[in-house]
């Protein structure tokens, strides 16, 4: 919060240096820990510390996580369809980016 | 966020979710089942790349929870087929006699948020959550993280910014009922912030249970596109255009970069889509990003005597093929 501005919320960056615990993972996808354990078993969370359960993740596991759960949820996708899904849109999202370049 | 009035009071728009499913009145349950699966699949925020995906999702969510149960469903059909999606909507009392639902009983695991219109009809949910939140709790008291999105233009990461987001909360109201309030959060957007990143808010997330604290409210960031500059990480990219002269002969010319315009050597013999490098004129942080300009040569009309004589005089004087490499001689 600033002086200029009490209404304004301060907002923490996360940033390529951020990592989370797995307690944190967990609790910002609302999550249990088997479920984390199940993603990296299916390579959809690479953690970049393994020793288990001291695991460090990067901060595009939150999207990945969140994203998983919500695909399960909504759409009745399982592991390795989610682990697919997000391959796929990942590679898109590179795809799209190409072609924005490439456009006149 | 979507915004959305929630005003009070018993006229509200009518849902015509056959139409938002695209099935006839007469369709089968498994129709029913089919149409949803394949609009879910299209609309499902995290797949779909349509601007009003969420909102369009919540739409088939609704109408699906109501036409795929034969109690709801029968009980929408009461109402006719003379009411038109938008239109103006009362229900008729007692409309809902002698369906098991009324009464407010009506309770879902998975329901984000519901129109006024499914609302009046079946009742309050008996306790919603918000979108993108997980049914399993932690155990604890404290309150869920929640998660959106909030578009930035450039301009904002390059100076910093201040961000009113509206957020839609269901709350529960003294009679037990969820009510969704509307919240304005102003966010500082730091300097420097690029796509991928997101922003933390603590204790702007679901509240929590009792005396625990609040959830965390997660910001994924994401860029409105710029007219002239093009993002990759912190790196800033723009097409420049040149004249075919300043691309062989080299030049020096002004360049719009985010922090002011410079002066940018073109080497000479530059050819169609060379990269040059600016440094340290990308987004602006810790390990600044670089700026990246890639040069676009401009043919200039030959739409007057002088021009087409100056292309024939080089079309002579030159001995250039484009079609060099291609086998044909």
């Amino acid at each position: 919060m600033t002086d200029k501005d009490q209404n304004t919320t301060h907002a923490e960056l996360i940033d390529e240096l951020t990592t989370f615990t797995l307690a944190e993972l967990c609790r910002a996808c609302s999550v249990e820990g088997e479920y984390i354990e199940a993603m990296i078993e299916h390579g959809i969370l690479e953690p970049l510390s393994e020793r288990r359960p001291h695991y460090a993740f990067s901060a595009a596991s939150l999207r990945r996580t969140r994203v998983t759960v919500s695909l399960q949820r909504d759409l009745g996708v399982n592991l390795p369809g989610a682990a697919l899904a997000l391959d796929l849109l990942e590679r898109i999202a590179e795809l799209d980016a190409q072609l924005e370049r490439t456009k006149p | 966020m979507c915004i959305r009035s929630t005003e009070q009071g018993n006229s509200v728009d009518y849902r015509d979710y056959y139409k938002i499913l695209g099935v006839e009145r007469d369709a089968t349950q498994d129709d029913i089942k089919r149409a949803y699966r394949k609009l879910a699949r299209k609309y499902h925020p995290d797949v779909s790349k349509e601007a009003d995906a969420e909102e369009r999702f919540k739409e088939v969510g609704e109408a699906y929870e109501v036409l795929k149960d034969v109690e709801k469903r029968a009980a929408y059909d009461q109402l006719g087929e003379q009411w038109q999606q938008g239109q103006n909507f009362s229900p008729p009392p007692d409309w809902d006699a002698g369906f098991e639902f009324s009464g407010g009983g009506y309770t879902s695991a998975d329901a984000g948020f519901h129109s006024d219109f499914f609302e009046e009809l079946f009742g309050r949910a008996q306790g919603g959550r918000a979108y993108g939140a997980g049914a399993r709790g932690q155990g604890g008291r404290r309150g869920e993280d929640h998660h959106a999105k909030v578009l930035i233009d450039l301009e904002d990461s390059i100076n910093g910014a201040s961000r009113p987001i509206t957020l839609r909360v269901p709350e529960l109201s003294p009679d037990g009922h969820v009510q969704l309030r509307e919240r304005t959060l102003n966010v500082r957007i730091p300097k420097g912030i690029h796509p991928g990143q997101q922003l933390r808010l603590a204790g702007q997330g679901g509240p929590g249970l009792g005396t625990g604290e609040s959830g965390d409210l997660f910001l994924e960031v994401e860029f409105r596109k710029h007219p002239l500059y093009r993002l990759e990480g912190t790196d800033v990219y723009l097409d420049l255009p040149v004249a075919p002269w300043e691309a062989a002969l080299g030049a020096s010319v002004k360049v719009p970069t985010i922090s002011g315009a410079v002066n940018l050597k073109i080497p000479e013999d530059s050819g169609q889509g060379k990269k040059l490098r600016i440094k340290d004129r990308g987004l602006p942080g810790k390990t600044p990003g670089h700026m990246y300009v890639v040069l676009q040569i401009a043919l200039p009309p030959a739409d007057s005597d002088s021009a087409r004589a100056l292309y024939k005089q080089m079309e002579e004087q030159l001995a250039f093929n484009p079609r060099a490499n291609m086998g044909v001689a």
